[in-house]
């Protein structure tokens, strides 16, 4: 389903302090399973999935998508792909303070031009599945870890993306919350949607969820 | 067209969630923003006001008046040059007018007398307008002392008020007989101050004007249109004072919009790269920036608009009369007609509204053009 081929990702080129994230990597993400991409603290995992996601380019090598190149895809394009492609959960939670729950969880859809009814219904919908329902209108700097995560995870499934990408998805929860997330997560890969997970988190890999993992260090694939 | 417009309606959704959670800082934008409009705003609709008092009240003001002149200076006009100007063909009637400026020194300030064409006071009486009279504290049956050209005191009893309406042009008006009116001046009789002459065809004034001059060179011949342009003159002047001031703040408020577009804190530039990652494209945020803008520039341009026009309408200007009517002694009360303008209103709003979407454009297009895993990154 995604393909990356000798890809590679380098921050501020030609400097001083030129820095290469990312190096050759070559990796197949198929349909519907759950991959975590494991390594330490700098090993290249949030770019990866970065790269993965659209949200930069790659410096060198391919990616595609369903076969199709998109590496080079103009921003218009890429941005509506990762839209409709692509659920995003990201390691700081990354809601956007003093609005309220549910407005964070639409904003994903807010750009498809789908009636605003249906996006809030959508969103309540999604709220109570990951147990937030009553918590909808609350401010986001009002809850906890775990709910935090919670709304991301709803607000990663507002436009239903086939993929879902969680950047350490658990760093900043203890053990029984963290536990609380990755069932949720299992339940979305039990609906057939495939999740790219970066984490070195153990209990990530404890839990029956993953199905492949990928080690990275230094920006390389560990064979 | 659906799509657009539910995406649009996203989009300000967001944009009015966004204006309320930095209430403090926008709240105080919209302020300063209200305030230049209204100041403004008061001071266009106080000149418009003032120009179209003046243009009524020279519709009634005759096509041409005719002044004699001696070596450059206005002069009295013999009752003989009124019979030449009335055989010219063209020229549908003469008059010969009485009026006169009279130091009032109880006052301070310069007086208007003048003999009305119709329904002169009688010997000994006159008629004052209602800022003479209320500066002086006469009431009609009181008397009105005025000394003549050869410094005699003569008493005149105040028989009506002019109408308030007309203030604008009768505050310092005393309208007398013409009896009076000569011997206080001390003018013989067959000599007027001017000439008033209606035309036949209207499109002919400037013919007739030439025809004038052509019979009496010693003369200065004034149409309606010269004079409706002097007082248009007198007040773009006024107007021009405190719009020059104004101006300087309005480009001093782009700026500041400029800044605060451009000055993205940390924040503002995190929300815009979690945005684009989460499938906002540049457009969406640019047209919610703008959006952002819009509404801003468009409440603060209806709350300052109505407040300048009930500040204009209703209160009577205070804050610019003194420089938009002028300063005089004997200052006019007087209301303006209200009227709303469409075009003046859409041209008020281009040049109060597009100032601060245009500065914010360039800053809010650079923000959003921002790569967000560079941004969350930071």
């Amino acid at each position: 389903m995604i393909e990356l081929v000798g890809v590679g990702k380098t921050f501020n080129p030609g400097r001083d302090n030129e820095f290469h994230a990312v190096r050759e990597v070559s990796l197949s993400i198929e349909a519907g399973r759950v991959t975590a991409l494991r390594g330490p603290s700098g090993s290249g995992k949030t770019t990866l999935l970065g790269l993965i996601g659209g949200l930069t380019r790659p410096s060198v090598g391919r990616l595609r998508l369903h076969g199709r190149d998109i590496s080079a895809l103009p921003e218009r394009f890429l941005t509506a792909l990762r839209r409709d492609t692509f659920g995003f959960v990201f390691q700081q939670f990354q809601l956007i303070r003093d609005l309220s729950v549910l407005d964070n969880v639409m904003l994903p859809a807010v750009p498809t031009g789908r009636p605003h009814a249906d996006i809030r219904a959508r969103a309540l919908r999604l709220l109570d599945e990951v147990g937030l329902g009553r918590r909808a209108a609350a401010r986001v700097q009002w809850l906890s870890g775990g709910e935090a995560q919670r709304a991301a995870i709803a607000r990663a499934l507002i436009n239903d993306p086939p993929v879902i990408l969680a950047d350490e998805p658990t760093a900043h929860l203890d053990s029984a919350l963290s536990r609380q997330i990755l069932e949720i997560l299992a339940e979305l890969r039990r609906c057939g949607r495939t999740l790219v997970i970066a984490s070195h988190d153990p209990l990530v890999f404890e839990m029956d969820l993953v199905e492949r993992v990928v080690d990275l260090r230094d920006g390389r694939v560990l064979a | 067209m659906n799509t657009w417009i539910e995406r649009q309606r996203g989009l300000i959704d967001t944009t009015v969630a966004n204006l309320r959670r930095r209430k403090a800082r926008n709240l105080g934008l919209l302020l300063a923003y209200v305030l230049l409009v209204f100041l403004l705003a008061s001071v266009v609709l106080f000149g418009d006001g003032m120009r179209r008092e003046a243009r009524l009240l020279l519709e009634e003001a005759p096509e041409l008046v005719v002044q004699r002149l001696t070596a450059g200076r206005h002069d009295l006009m013999p009752a003989q040059w009124l019979e030449r100007i009335a055989d010219l063909r063209g020229v549908a009637a003469v008059e010969g007018r009485l009026w006169g400026y009279h130091h009032d020194a109880a006052v301070g300030a310069n007086l208007t007398l003048q003999v009305p064409r119709e329904a002169a006071p009688a010997a000994g009486r006159v008629h004052l307008g209602a800022t003479l009279a209320r500066l002086r504290g006469l009431a009609p049956g009181d008397v009105l002392s005025l000394r003549d050209h050869a410094g005699q005191p003569h008493a005149f009893v105040v028989e009506a008020l002019l109408d308030s309406r007309s203030e604008l042009v009768s505050a310092d008006l005393v309208l007398l007989g013409e009896a009076d009116f000569r011997a206080f001046f001390g003018i013989a009789a067959g000599l007027y101050t001017d000439a008033a002459l209606r035309v036949v065809n209207p499109l002919e004034t400037r013919t007739v004007a030439e025809k004038v001059l052509a019979r009496l060179p010693a003369t200065r011949v004034i149409s309606r249109e010269e004079m409706r342009r002097t007082y248009d003159a007198v007040f773009n002047w006024r107007q021009g004072l405190p719009l020059m001031v104004l101006s300087v703040l309005l480009a001093a408020f782009a700026l500041l919009a400029w800044d605060k577009a451009s000055g993205l804190s940390a924040e503002e530039r995190r929300e815009i790269g979690i945005l684009k990652a989460l499938g906002w494209d540049s457009g969406d945020v640019l047209a919610m920036k703008l959006w952002e803008g819009a509404l801003l520039s468009l409440l603060a341009f209806l709350l300052g608009y109505t407040l300048a026009w009930l500040h204009v309408y209703y209160a009577g200007a205070p804050l610019f009369e003194p420089v938009l009517k002028g300063w005089s002694v004997l200052y006019p009360h007087f209301a303006l007609a209200p009227e709303v303008d469409i075009s003046r209103i859409v041209s008020l709003a281009l040049l109060t509204v597009l100032p601060y979407v245009a500065a914010t454009l360039v800053p809010v297009w650079r923000a959003a053009t921002l790569d967000p895993d560079e941004v969350m990154r930071e």
